[in-house]
C-alpha cells in the first residue's frame, strides 16, 4: 500500500464539514482498506478554555461543534456544577432539557436530509431541511440566534422560555411530527431504500463494543447505552421516555433509530412544556472551589464528556473534552471495508460524523496508485445505484 | 466594464471552503441557502465542486497551521477575476479562537478578501444581502 497520495482539492464538496480526510483503498469494486486523516480542524479549544473564566468557557465549548452546540455546554455546566455542588433550579433543568431535545431533532433532520442526498433522494434533503426551519425559528425566538443558542450557564440558563413562546413551539412540534411521520413512511415502505440500506455497513454488537462507539451508532447495533437514562442529568428522570434500540447494526437500523428518536424527542419536549414549574431560572454562583468535576450529556451523536479541574481561581486549570464522533468515525474502518464503492458513501455517512466526511474521500486504485474518483464521483455512483434499483 | 467583470455579475458559481478551525455552523447556514426557504439557486448562485469552475471563493473558519497552506494554494488556482468572501467571525478575524495556539493569522493576512460577512453564524439573509452588495459594487466599477 502506498501512501504517496496528495490530498486532492476536488473532494472539497459543498456538503462539507470539518476537513477530515478519508483515503479509501479499493480493489476493483471492493473497498479493501480505509485510512482516516484528521486534525485539519484542530483549534486547541481545551487550551483556550484554560485561559477563560468559568462563565466564558461555556461560549467556547459551544463553538466546538455547530450542530451539538447545546450538548457541549450542557456537559460542561454539568461538570462545573458537579465540582462546585451547585443546586440548579428546577425550571432551569426543564429548559435545558427542552433545548437539548430541540437540538437533537434538528440534528437528526439534518442528517436525514444529507443521507437522502447521498443515496440520490434529493427531495428528502430539501424536505428534511425545510422542516428544520420552523425549529430554527423557535430557537431564534427563544435564544435570539438560529444556531448558537448560548442558553447554558453555570447554575442555570441564560434565558427563560416565556409563556407566549409555548404555543408557537407546540405548533412547530406538530408540524415536525407530521414530517417525521412522512419520513418514517418513506423509509419503512420504500423497497428501494430497503435494498439500498439493509445489510450495508454492518457493525455487530461485539464490534460496536470493541470499537466503543456511542450514541445512535451503538444503539443501532443493539448496545443499550444512553447517558440520559444511565446517569440522568437535566430533567430526564422526571419524564417518561424510552431508549430506542435496534439489533441489526446496518445503515437501515441507524436510520430507523434516528427517526424513532425524533418521536421520543418530540414526546420529551411536550412533556417538559407541560410539567415545567414556575420559578427562578438560575442559581447564584459563588466562587468555584478547588477540585474536579465530570459531566456528560447525550449529544445527537452520542456521549459528550467533559472534565474540569479547578484550583480555586476563576478559571479551570484543566479542561478535557471527549466528543462522540471521534469514536464513531474510527468504526468506519470495519463498517466500510469489504463494501462496494457505491455503498461506501452512505456507510461513512451513517455514523453521522458531524454530518458527512465522505466529500473528503479519495478513491485510490491500489495497484496503480492513482486517484480515480473523488467525493463527487462517489456520490454520483451511489445515486446511480439507487436509480438502477428504482427502475427494476 | 470589461467583459470579464460583466460576466462576473451574472450567475455566481460559488466554491465553498471550510478552512478548518470552525465550528461548521457557518457551513450549515450556507447549505441552508440552497434549501427551499432561501433557495439561492433561483438567482443562478450554485455551489460547485471544483475551484476551477468558480467565480467566488467562499471561506468559513479560521485558518489553522495545517490548512493555511491549502487555502493559499486554492486561492492561487482560482480563475481570475474572482472574488473572495469571508463568512463568519472566524474567517474575519479568528473569532473566539483568536487566542488559540493553532490559529496563526486572520484570513485576510494570507489572501485578499473582498467581502466580509460578520456574525456567528451570520443569518442566511445576511449572506444574501452581502452578495447583492458585492454584485452592485462590481457593477458600479464601470
Ligand atoms: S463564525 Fe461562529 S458559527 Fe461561524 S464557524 Fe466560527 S464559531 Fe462557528
Amino acid at each position: 500500500m502506498s501512501h504517496k497520495v496528495i490530498i486532492p482539492i476536488g473532494p472539497y464538496h459543498p456538503l462539507q464539514e470539518e476537513p477530515e480526510f478519508f483515503k479509501l483503498f479499493v480493489e476493483g469494486e471492493k473497498v479493501s482498506d480505509i485510512e482516516i486523516v484528521i486534525g485539519y480542524n484542530h483549534r486547541g479549544i481545551e487550551k483556550i478554555c484554560e485561559s477563560k473564566h468559568f462563565d466564558q468557557v461555556a461560549f467556547v465549548v459551544e463553538r466546538i461543534c455547530g450542530i451539538c452546540s447545546t450538548s457541549h455546554p450542557f456537559a460542561y455546566v454539568n461538570a462545573v456544577e458537579d465540582l462546585a455542588q451547585i443546586e440548579v433550579p428546577e425550571r432551569a433543568l426543564f429548559i435545558r432539557t427542552i433545548i437539548a431535545e430541540m437540538e437533537r431533532l434538528h440534528s437528526h433532520l439534518l442528517w436525514l436530509g444529507l443521507a437522502g442526498h447521498f443515496i440520490g433522494y434529493n427531495t428528502v434533503w430539501m424536505w428534511a431541511w425545510r422542516y428544520r426551519e420552523p425549529l430554527l425559528d423557535c430557537f431564534e425566538m427563544i435564544s435570539g440566534n438560529r444556531n448558537h443558542y448560548a442558553m447554558m450557564k453555570v447554575g442555570g440558563v441564560r434565558r427563560d422560555i416565556l409563556d407566549e413562546y409555548i404555543p408557537p413551539l407546540k405548533k412547530a412540534l406538530d408540524e415536525i411530527n407530521r414530517a417525521v411521520d412522512m419520513f418514517k413512511g418513506a423509509v419503512m415502505d420504500d423497497p428501494v431504500i430497503h435494498a439500498r440500506l439493509k445489510g450495508i455497513g454492518v457493525l455487530t454488537y461485539d464490534q460496536a463494543v470493541e470499537w466503543s462507539v456511542v450514541g445512535p451508532t451503538a444503539r443501532a447495533s443493539g448496545v443499550d447505552i444512553d447517558v440520559r437514562r444511565d446517569d440522568p442529568y437535566g430533567a430526564y428522570n422526571r419524564i417518561d421516555w424510552t431508549v430506542v434500540i435496534r439489533k441489526e447494526g446496518d445503515v437501515f437500523a441507524k436510520t430507523v433509530v434516528r427517526i424513532l428518536e425524533m418521536y421520543e424527542s418530540i414526546r420529551i419536549i411536550r412533556q417538559c412544556l407541560n410539567k415545567m414549574p414556575k420559578g427562578e431560572i438560575d442559581a447564584e454562583v459563588k466562587d468555584i472551589p478547588p477540585g474536579e468535576g465530570i459531566g456528560h450529556a447525550e449529544a445527537p451523536r452520542g456521549e459528550v464528556f467533559h472534565y474540569v479541574r479547578s484550583d480555586g481561581t476563576n478559571r479551570p486549570i484543566r479542561h478535557k473534552v471527549r466528543a462522540p464522533s471521534y469514536m464513531n468515525v474510527a468504526s468506519n474502518k470495519i463498517a466500510a471495508v469489504g463494501q462496494s464503492i457505491s455503498d461506501a458513501t452512505i456507510t461513512l455517512a451513517a455514523v453521522d460524523p458531524c454530518y458527512c466526511c465522505t466529500e473528503r474521500v479519495a478513491v485510490i486504485d491500489r495497484f496503480r496508485n492513482r486517484k480515480i474518483l473523488d467525493g463527487w464521483d462517489l456520490i454520483r455512483l451511489s445515486q446511480e445505484k439507487t436509480y438502477k434499483l428504482r427502475k427494476k | 466594464m470589461s467583459l470579464k467583470l460583466k460576466a462576473l455579475t451574472k450567475s455566481l458559481w460559488v466554491f465553498h471552503l471550510c478552512i478548518g478551525g470552525s465550528c461548521n455552523n457557518c457551513d450549515i447556514e450556507i447549505l441552508d441557502l440552497l434549501t427551499p426557504r432561501y433557495d439561492v439557486e433561483r438567482f443562478g448562485i450554485m455551489l460547485v465542486g471544483s475551484i476551477r469552475h468558480a467565480d467566488v471563493l467562499l471561506i468559513t473558519g479560521s485558518l489553522t497551521y495545517k490548512s493555511a497552506v491549502r487555502a493559499k494554494r486554492l486561492y492561487e488556482q482560482m480563475p481570475k477575476p474572482g472574488v473572495v468572501v469571508a463568512v463568519g467571525s472566524c474567517a474575519l478575524g479568528r473569532g473566539i479562537f483568536k487566542d488559540g495556539y493553532n490559529t496563526p493569522c486572520p484570513l485576510d493576512e494570507l489572501i485578499p478578501v473582498d467581502l466580509y460577512i460578520p456574525g456567528c453564524p451570520p443569518k442566511p439573509e445576511a449572506m444574501i444581502a452581502g452578495i447583492v452588495k458585492l454584485v452592485e459594487k462590481v457593477k458600479g466599477k464601470r
